[in-house]
């Protein structure tokens, strides 16, 4: 068990290697980075100002060491708008968006799984097409038109939730539902795949013959494991969540990192965009490797070699 | 699903027709303003007219009109995602399925890689660094693509180079680069196709996300996806304005998914895996 | 119903029905099987045989497959006309089943303990403590050693032969009166077969338990049975206790299916194998069903299905020329 947290971890680093350098990368394609730090309105002056104080005269290579080494000691850079730190500004804005994520993760899956075990046992009947068309809605359906939607029809029309902005239980209702919306039908879908699978299994013929219930045969036996695959994929889900986040966060002015991804890219100010996509491939990476230890610890079968 | 889903089929090819026959079929032009007949409803609303049949925007622009060119837009963007994604994806599956060893390694982790982080972000970064356009948004979404396709499409070059017909032809002395173009692309051929069909629907959808998100192709050009983010704030009283176009993007890629689904069922139900 | 029958199958049909057809599996089989008794049921994979026992156990896949006639009586009362509801309570209690792989007959993600639990608390409501002290004594029952410390393990901690044990000891954990054995052995070591067969003798003598013991080996027939059913495609062609048939083998099917089975001190020519196929379960031919392949097949016997033709004491074939012997 170390030495998979182990070598996940080396993996997770040099992910995260590879992302800082494709961004770096990224950042010099068109020609001097300084261009892209620079407001309209600078000088030449300002400009050979800047390219000293960043070492942007420097060869390339020596370049990437200063960008890393900078990284490494947590700075980032600093936006161009807000004039702040740019790792300062992530980190104040954090906790919103981590305040609705777990919410659509569980909203997504306490709709999803249910449905998708209803339309696996249920397979090729009435209930299963229904649940499919739901599913395949849910991913039709582009987040922000969703949001907006929703917002038109119980914001404005109804009046029952607000529009946006963060605030009290009902502040997150709409949100939530956006950003979990797409989610659904994944869980939907893969919950019915591996339960179709784990029906068919030998060990839930056993499980019959013991005289079991359908109910625990189902909800105890099947779905157990039917779930384990389901979670391995719950690294993708959170991933997806964070950048749903940017277009759910946008259409409800939810003051959180996907917001700020948003400003970023209409403001065009690079430094910010630059280290936020840094700091969100650290944030995903993260969970990323939460997720394969509870998958690992879940599953006897790895646990306990 | 064993009916032919008519429905969707009619609604691709209407997009498709639109698409194609946009400058006949469009009453006004997409992009000129006229802002006397600005936030006019749609035609069935009081206030509305068959001048506009959907309304007009802020700006006065017809939004049927622009609809219509949208679609250019969004078949456009997926024809050359797909394609770009898609080949590199194939490139990649065939090149690392087929020499395997090192190169095989360095390629999958290359794919891991890409699959544990999101590409929208790169995308994003693409459009500030290198300008919004057509040619970044392409490259964009073809990030998007690229790995999923590397995946599955080296899977199956694993199952195909055990078959006889390529013992055979290194028997007689066929060159690698020989052997992957004429041997085992043919037959990754329809693997690839059920690919492009599954992804059509994402590619939409990251187009219209990336517009929406002002990172896509830049004003006047209609892209649903910004129609959408321009009528958000004239929620309350033109919801026509962003509603519409969204309706638009979700009924294209539900017919596409829905489609994509019935002509893998037919063609090979043993694909459902994909 | 005769007292001695623990289980009758009579005119047992099951068919699977498929978008290409309708496959008779099963169709119109009938044995007795007695109190204490091992009866073998042999034939070829495809034959019939473990949808017999999942008809008998009324586990079928309900959405292709049906058992369409038939009566299926378990101490006298047709089991067939019950409801599903009904049917678990008899399943694990009064009949159970043993599954051919080990692999997969366990749920991985359970340990063995909880699984015999769950097996044993089904039959008597007892506190814990009390449930997990029989689990123990079961496996000490199958010969697994160190069953306390084996009881907290997860299958894939098992060489399958001790996985089959476990499932044994599930199978007997309700006391059951029958047990299916669905060629139990066959997915285990060769060296690990014998061990596992002789375990099932001992536990069968201890329980006075009748065993319906499925396999295509006549090997193993001969070692475990005291009667044996020969089935082919969907029906039983000869029945009979052990020795008679393998002395004197009646049905041409089952002639050729011991003729084939290697022996060591055979000369080490080629190995007999039957010339052919079995029919397509789905066209079947209307007459005696191994009439293509039978050497000594008549027009007769091509037209019509041949009657039960008692040939010894409780001994029957299926057979045209073997009337009036």
């Amino acid at each position: 068990m170390a030495g998979f947290i182990a070598r996940r971890l080396l993996q997770g680093f040099a992910v995260l290697v590879l992302v800082a350098t494709v961004v770096f990368i990224l950042g010099r394609l068109t020609g001097n980075p300084a261009d892209l730090m620079l407001p309209e309105d600078a000088t030449g002056e300002d400009r050979q100002h800047l390219i000293e104080a960043l070492g942007l005269d420097g060869s390339l290579f020596a370049q990437y060491v200063a960008f890393i080494s900078s990284a490494l000691r947590g700075d980032l850079g600093t936006s161009l708008r807000m004039r702040q730190p740019a790792v300062e500004i992530f980190f104040s804005r954090l906790p919103n968006t981590l305040a609705i994520i777990p919410w659509a993760l569980l909203f997504a899956m306490a709709v999803g799984i249910p449905l998708g075990v209803v339309a696996a046992i249920n397979r090729g009947r009435l209930l299963d097409r229904a649940a499919g068309t739901i599913a395949v809605l849910g991913i039709a359906t582009p987040s922000f038109w969703l949001g907006i939607v929703l917002i038109f029809l119980f914001s404005v029309e109804l009046g029952w939730l607000p529009s946006g902005r963060m605030g009290g239980p009902e502040h997150y209702v709409l949100p939530v539902i956006t950003l979990g919306a797409f989610l659904t039908a994944g869980f939907m879908r893969l919950t019915r795949s591996s339960m179709l699978e784990v029906l068919d299994s030998e060990y839930v013929k056993l499980a019959r013959i013991k005289g079991l219930s359908e109910t625990v045969v189902i909800w105890k036996h099947c779905l157990r494991n039917a779930l384990i695959p389901v979670l391995t994929l719950w690294g993708v889900f959170v991933g997806n969540l964070i950048t749903g986040a940017i277009v759910t966060e946008t259409v409800f002015a939810w003051p959180g990192v996907g917001r700020l991804t948003y400003e970023a890219v209409i403001y065009r100010d690079f430094p910010l965009l630059q280290a936020v996509i840094i700091l969100k491939a650290i944030l995903i990476l993260c969970i990323n490797l939460c997720v394969d230890i509870l998958y690992a610890y879940v599953d006897p079968r790895i646990r306990l070699t | 699903m064993r009916s032919t889903p008519w429905l969707c089929i009619l609604v691709i090819a209407t997009m498709v027709f639109m698409a194609v026959f946009a400058p006949l079929l469009a009453p006004h032009s997409p992009i000129d303003q006229t802002l006397r007949d600005k936030l006019l409803p749609p035609f069935w609303l009081e206030g509305g007219s068959f001048k506009y049949v959907l309304g007009t925007d802020a700006f006065g622009r017809d939004i049927l009109s622009r609809l219509i060119y949208g679609a250019r837009i969004s078949l456009l963007v997926a024809l050359l995602a797909l394609t770009a994604g898609g080949g590199v994806g194939l490139v990649v599956g065939i090149v690392a399925g087929y020499l395997g060893g090192v190169i095989e390694s360095i390629l999958m982790r290359l794919v891991d890689a890409a699959f544990t982080f999101p590409a929208i972000l790169f995308a994003l970064l693409l459009a500030v660094t290198l300008g919004q356009g057509l040619g970044t948004l392409v490259i964009a979404i073809s990030l998007l693509l690229w790995a999923s396709f590397a995946r599955v499409i080296r899977g199956e070059v694993l199952a195909l180079k055990q078959r006889d017909f390529v013992a055979l032809a290194k028997v007689r002395g066929c060159s690698e680069p020989r052997i992957m173009l004429t041997h085992i692309l043919p037959n990754v051929l329809n693997t690839f196709m059920v690919l492009v069909t599954l992804n059509i629907g994402v590619v939409v959808i990251a187009e219209a996300s990336l517009s929406f998100l002002g990172a896509g192709i830049p004003p006047p050009t209609p892209t649903w996806g910004l129609m959408v983010s321009e009528g958000r704030g004239r929620i309350g009283d033109a919801w026509w304005v962003s509603l519409i176009p969204g309706l638009a993007i979700t009924a294209l890629v539900l017919s596409v998914n829905v489609c994509g689904d019935w002509l893998r069922d037919r063609l090979d139900p043993r694909l459902r895996q994909l | 119903m005769s007292g001695d029958n623990v289980l009758e199958v009579r005119d047992l049909a099951t068919y699977f029905f498929l978008r290409r057809g309708v496959l008779k599996a099963v169709d119109g089989v009938s044995f007795n099987l007695r109190r204490g008794e091992v009866l073998g049921l042999v034939g070829e994979s495809g034959c019939g045989k473990s949808v017999t026992a999942l008809s008998i156990m009324r586990l079928l896949p309900k959405d292709t497959a049906r058992t369409v006639r038939g009566e299926v009586r378990l101490a006298g009362e047709n089991i067939l006309a019950r409801s599903q509801r009904e049917m678990r309570e008899i399943r694990g209690r009064r009949i159970s089943m043993i599954l051919q792989d080990p692999q997969t007959s366990l749920n991985p993600v359970f340990s063995v303990g909880e699984q015999l639990r769950e097996a044993i608390y089904r039959r008597t409501r007892q506190p814990m403590a009390q449930v997990m002290k029989e689990a123990v004594e079961l496996l000490r029952r199958v010969e697994i050693a160190a069953p306390d410390q084996r009881i907290r393990q997860f299958p894939h901690q098992m060489s399958g032969g001790m996985k089959q044990r476990v499932v044994g000891a599930i199978s007997l954990s309700g006391r059951p009166e029958v047990l299916i054995a669905d060629e139990p052995t066959t997915a285990l070591d060769v060296t690990v077969q014998l061990q596992y067969l002789k375990l099932l003798k001992r536990l069968q003598s201890q329980t006075a338990m009748a065993i319906l013991f499925i396999t295509h080996d006549f090997g193993v027939v001969a070692r475990m049975c005291d009667r044996v059913a020969v089935m082919y495609a969907g029906r039983i062609v000869e029945c009979g206790p052990v020795q008679h048939i393998l002395e004197r083998p009646s049905h041409p099917y089952t002639q050729a299916l011991i003729a084939s089975v290697p022996r060591i001190s055979g000369g080490g020519d080629s190995l007999t194998t039957i010339d052919g196929q079995p029919p397509s379960l789905m066209n079947l031919p209307p007459g005696c069903r191994f009439a293509p392949r039978c050497a000594h097949a008549d027009p007769r016997c091509r037209a019509s299905y041949p009657s039960t033709v008692p040939i010894g004491v409780d001994h029957t074939a299926d057979c045209w020329r073997l009337e009036g012997r």
